[in-house]
């Protein structure tokens, strides 16, 4: 039931010589039942300076394997003088992690992890993953049911040498046709870039830190 | 698709059951045991039925009274609940009822609903009495033990995410509990929930049962976080008042709680009935007066 979004894009001021930078956007709601708990979650995890992954799923799988994600990176770096992996590597051990658990008990989750790499010619990527295990490099997708309203859109409107302005509101324009076409109310969202400077939280609905 | 699929039906807030039937639906019959992840101490040692698959034994043997999926187990749980608690400038504002059902069988009316964890730790107790109060018994050793081994209290954050741990290594094995835990501790006031499937949340204010519904109504309307003591109270107390009042499961005794930096004290426990003559005649004044 939960939506997660990401883009990326190569134009505009942000964009040093062309690298492209990622926008990654999830509904911050979490529901049982017929019953809406919270509407201010962060489903958004940041697992080094400059990568995060978006993550869908059941409250309990959402959380365990995003840390444990994010605190095996950061072991990674503590371990090994400070060295990031990659956002390639990165997205191989998530999805490698995934597979593992998928035949003792899975983590329910899917997955969009985009990263900014300095030391890597090609900057910015974005990798979609499911809970199966399966990943993709991708310069654009959604997951849950919003996939199904807004891959479209993606098609239809993404393009290269697109700007940070202009992938914004590519998501937001995702978000206001899942306030007119889907059932579930997914009040509100929020969206974050990952460009040169690192990760930060562009804008949400509803202020995770407000509890 | 996977995960939970959308369901909106008759197993409204029914802790437990809508997670065994997406289990089930999911897990292949006999599709490999699945083992806890998670060793709980060796003296307090939680077994699992001596069977090859234990989850699978438990979803055959074990599934709820009220849910739609009542076939032949040979344990049936019974429940139906309303518990709150919200924070606010005065600290916490714990409030429950204390009818216990077994189908349309009132078991008892005086039932403990607030979990005594220690002296600064509250927890609430939905969904099956069992599973509740045993493993919040089992979190207050948790928490005594790291009283003992670190010298200062546990967090709420901590202790709610011990039984959080404790939710996800034995999920689908058919528990049924949605609890709050709430307490004071060095960072302030705070209050999770924490359910039969791991989640977790932090936040502001929660209500858990099959009255919860009714009491969110009352809650989202008046809940202000500048409210005063008395008007917490009295709202906590209201707010259950009026989910026993439309909530056939839920009834009896509201016990109402405070936290603050002190810790928790009792406020009241006034029966229900009382109150429903007392907010009448109060609106008959109002109403004759206006």
């Amino acid at each position: 039931m939960d939506t997660v979004f990401g883009i990326s894009y190569d134009g505009g001021g942000a964009c040093i010589c062309g690298l492209p930078v990622v926008v990654l956007a999830t509904d911050q709601v979490n529901a049982r039942s017929i019953l809406m708990y919270q509407q201010n979650l962060d489903k958004i995890a940041q697992l080094s300076s400059h990568s995060a992954m978006g993550v869908s799923g059941p409250n309990c799988d959402l959380v365990n394997f995003s840390e444990y994600i994010s605190k095996n990176l950061k072991l990674y770096e503590l371990s090994n003088d400070g060295r990031k992996l990659s956002t390639h590597a990165q997205a191989n051990f998530c999805r490698g992690e995934l597979a593992k658990a998928l035949r003792k008990g899975p983590f329910q989750v899917n997955v969009i992890l985009g990263g900014y790499d300095d030391m890597n010619p090609r900057g910015g990527s974005l990798y979609v993953m499911d809970y199966l295990g399966s990943c993709t490099k991708a310069k654009y997708g959604a997951q849950g049911y919003a996939s199904n309203f807004c891959l479209s859109i993606m098609d239809r409107d993404w393009g290269e040498g697109m700007d940070e302005d202009m992938a914004v509101k590519l998501v937001e324009k995702c978000i206001r046709e899942l306030e007119m076409r889907f059932l579930i109310n997914q009040k509100n969202f929020i969206i974050k870039v990952i460009d040169k400077g690192g990760m930060r939280t562009l804008k949400f609905g509803a202020d995770p830190a407000d509890n | 698709m996977f995960g939970p699929t959308l369901v909106i039906g008759n197993d409204i807030l029914d802790i437990g059951t809508s997670k065994f039937d997406n289990e089930r639906d999911q897990r292949a019959i006999g599709g490999g045991a699945m083992i806890p992840r998670f060793a709980f101490g060796e003296p307090g040692q939680f077994d699992v039925p001596n069977v090859a698959d234990p989850a699978h034994f438990c979803r055959n043997n074990f599934a709820s009274a009220c849910g739609n999926s009542d076939a032949n187990q040979t344990v049936k749980f019974a429940k139906g609940t309303t518990t709150l608690a919200f924070k606010f400038d005065g600290g916490i504002i714990v409030s429950v009822d204390s009818r216990s059902t077994m189908g349309a069988y009132i078991a008892s009316g005086t039932v403990k609903k607030v979990i005594e964890i220690n002296p600064f730790l509250l927890g609430t107790m939905a969904g099956g009495a069992a599973d509740c109060s045993f493993w919040e018994r089992n979190l207050g050793m948790q928490c005594r033990l790291y009283e003992l081994r670190n010298k200062k209290r546990i967090t709420v954050a901590a202790a709610s995410r011990l039984l959080a741990n404790t939710m996800s290594s034995y999920r689908g094995y058919g528990l049924s509990m949605g609890t709050m835990i709430t307490g004071w501790d060095e960072t302030g006031p705070q209050l999770y929930y924490v359910d039969d499937d791991g989640t977790r949340l932090h936040g502001r204010y929660f209500s858990v049962g099959s009255g919860s519904t009714y009491a969110y109504g009352v809650l989202d309307t008046y809940y202000r976080k500048d409210l005063t003591v008395d008007e917490a109270i009295d709202l906590g107390k209201r707010a259950i008042y009026h989910a026993c009042h439309r909530d056939a499961m839920s009834g009896s005794i509201n016990n109402l709680y405070h936290v603050t930096k002190d810790g928790w004290v009792k406020i009241h426990a006034i029966d229900v009935n009382d109150m429903h003559y007392e907010y009448l005649e109060d609106k008959k004044n109002a109403m004759a007066s206006s």
